[in-house]
């Protein structure tokens, strides 16, 4: 265990009637936290509703059409270089990128939140050989492990949630891991145990369901993560294949065109990402401040 | 303090066990394994075989998995596919290259970073300390690749000042001969170290205002400045430290960008390169490599940190 693992509040979360409209009104409360959620909530709406709205064909290329300033023939953000409109490719890169992001994000969760609920739980040289585990998978960066297996596989949608989510679950591991050892010693676990009920049921019905706050306020974080991996794996060439695409393999593209000026290849992409991830980020920590006053008010 | 040494040195060792095992059957889940890599596609089934036999890979997994590691502890990480040259060869032309743009850009983000924190800290909720959390924010959120090109937009084209590509050069000397092709791909690199490193500095800083000693120092008449920037920055820099262990994997992931926005000469460009041509043994020597070091650097961080603190040091004995 390393020195610096995080320091578990002792107070139990007791559930109270009322207690979630009091953790809503303190997420509401954080100005921060809902400028995330309004933007999230736009750009979602824009990229699963736009297309119904602003339709454009995102299959077929148009070399005549190909590399148009913004504001020519209707396109609002201009062409790329085989003339997809670069809005309309903005939303369908977003699903991409925002189905792969969370989905990803909660698989690694829920990976990390079992493998890290039954470490803390089992302890001893269980505890020890799994943490081991995780102690090495940190120590392998998840975008060159992500580069390797998008060499081995063909990066589908699927494929790369379902590697994403394999290689990004160790942080949650961690921080529930730590949870799971001070829970388990808990007496209502203890008198459970003594009723004779399972290490099954101990895991999922008590440990889990109290580590939950730290589970529910990473899990957003995960999201984040997810999101930006995504972009550095197409960023990198390794992304979905055409005709799909997401914001981090047009911006991929775009880069072979730096030089002749075409920021609309370039900008609108970039900024996209970095605004779902602090949108990500700024939940994650509404989320923290008002799962963390629950377990001090009482 | 020697009991912990043991302890924390075992769990390296059988860290580092899991990062081989790891490394190894992604080698093995190798498409056609190293066979058609070497033979190339179009090889013959009983050259295949024979070549299989030759290098031992009809063997059991356990025995080539036995075979691996006494490799390795022979420093061969074998053969690249592509480039004709030893992997373990190749790396170490490589990496130094890397540790010098890691370095300068963990360096210069360090500077910033601490002093930024600390400044925060005691301007917390203050109009200033939201403006620098809202940069540092969006500075996490910023992939380095799209930083990157604003920064080439900006400085090789708006203003014309900065060459766009990293010095091309085989020497570590000519890395510097040629330095002002540096600042792009250093710069890139600090900016999201700033934004992680600024953030942790900012909260050890607040934990320690709220401690005693702070109450005790202030109590004997210590000016404000001396409070701060002797006592709390130095108590503040011990979770820095060990987080620096723990973040190489992050400082190598983004080389790895980097190097491959600025064509920059170091291992992340020669992994990215291998990534192209599917040049396994090179992908996974790199792994390997990055995965040994963030184990030994994350023990060093912890060991430093019993070292220097001694709160640590009493938790542990």
């Amino acid at each position: 265990m390393s020195l610096n693992a995080p320091v578990v509040a002792e107070a139990a979360p007791v559930r109270v009637a009322g207690s979630y409209r009091r953790m809503a009104s303190l997420f509401f409360a954080n100005r921060l936290a809902v400028t995330g959620l309004v933007i999230l909530a736009v750009l979602l709406l824009f990229c699963f509703l736009g297309p119904l709205i602003h339709h454009t064909d995102q299959t077929h290329t148009n070399l005549t059409g190909a590399t148009l300033a913004p504001g020519t023939q209707g396109h609002l953000l201009g062409t790329d270089d085989v003339g997809h409109d670069v809005l309309g490719r903005l939303m369908i890169g977003g699903q991409t990128s925002l189905e792969i992001g969370i989905a990803a994000g909660l698989l690694a969760t829920l990976i990390g939140t079992i493998w890290g609920a039954v470490s803390g739980y089992a302890g001893g040289w269980v505890d020890a050989v799994m943490m081991r585990v995780v102690d090495a998978g940190i120590a392998i960066p998840a975008l060159f492990l992500l580069l390797v297996t998008a060499t081995i596989l063909r990066p589908t949608v699927p494929v790369q949630i379902l590697i994403i989510g394999c290689v990004s679950w160790l942080v949650p591991a961690r921080l529930v891991r730590a949870e799971a050892l001070s829970l388990r010693s808990r007496d209502y676990v203890q008198a459970m145990k003594a009723m004779g009920g399972s290490h099954h049921r101990a895991v999922l019905r008590h440990i889990i369901p109290n580590a939950i706050g730290t589970v529910v306020v990473n899990a957003t974080f995960q999201v984040a993560d997810a999101i930006l991996l995504i972009a550095y794996v197409s960023f990198l060439g390794l992304g979905v294949p055409p005709p799909k695409t997401d914001w981090g393999g047009m911006l991929s593209k775009g880069i072979s065109y730096t030089y002749d000026g075409y920021w609309w290849l370039i900008f609108p992409a970039g900024i996209a990402i970095v605004l779902v991830v602090c949108a990500f980020n700024a939940i994650g920590d509404g989320l923290r401040d008002s799962f963390e006053v629950r377990l001090e008010g009482r | 303090m020697t009991r912990f040494l043991a302890k924390r040195f075992g769990q390296a060792v059988v860290v580092i066990f899991f990062v081989t095992v790891i490394v190894f059957l992604l080698l093995h889940s190798v498409p056609g394994g190293p066979a058609h890599g070497i033979l190339g596609p179009k090889a013959s089934p009983q050259a295949i075989a024979e070549f299989n036999r030759v290098h031992g890979f009809d063997k059991s997994l356990l025995q080539q998995y036995w075979a691996y590691l006494d490799e390795l502890f022979h420093g061969d990480l074998g053969q690249s596919y592509t480039l004709n040259q030893s992997v373990a060869s190749l790396i170490g032309q490589r990496i130094p290259k890397t540790l010098v743009l890691t370095g300068m850009s963990t360096l210069l983000a360090l500077v910033i970073a601490i002093p930024l924190g600390v400044w925060q800290a005691r301007r917390r909720k203050g109009l200033t300390d939201y403006a620098v959390t809202t940069v540092v924010f969006v500075g996490y959120a910023t992939p380095v690749f799209f930083l990157a090109l604003v920064l080439v937009i900006v400085f090789t084209q708006k203003l014309p000042i900065l060459p766009a590509q990293a010095p091309q050069t085989q020497s570590i000397a000519g890395l510097f001969a040629d330095s002002r092709a540096l600042i792009l791909p250093v710069l890139a690199g600090t900016f999201a170290t700033v934004a992680a490193f600024s953030r942790y500095m900012r909260s050890a800083v607040l934990d320690n205002l709220a401690e005693d000693y702070v109450r005790t120092a202030r109590a004997k008449g210590a000016s404000e400045r001396r409070v701060v920037w002797l006592h709390i920055m130095r108590n503040s820099l011990t979770p820095i430290i060990a987080m620096l262990g723990y973040y190489l994997p992050v400082l190598f992931s983004g080389a790895l960008v980097i190097e491959s926005v600025f064509n920059y000469p170091g291992m992340g460009l020669l992994f990215w390169n291998a990534a192209q041509t599917s040049d396994y043994p090179i992908l996974l020597g790199a792994v390997l490599v990055i995965a040994l070091a963030t184990v030994i650097g994350s023990l060093l961080a912890d060991v430093l940190q019993a070292f220097v603190d001694p709160r640590v040091r009493g938790a542990i004995k």
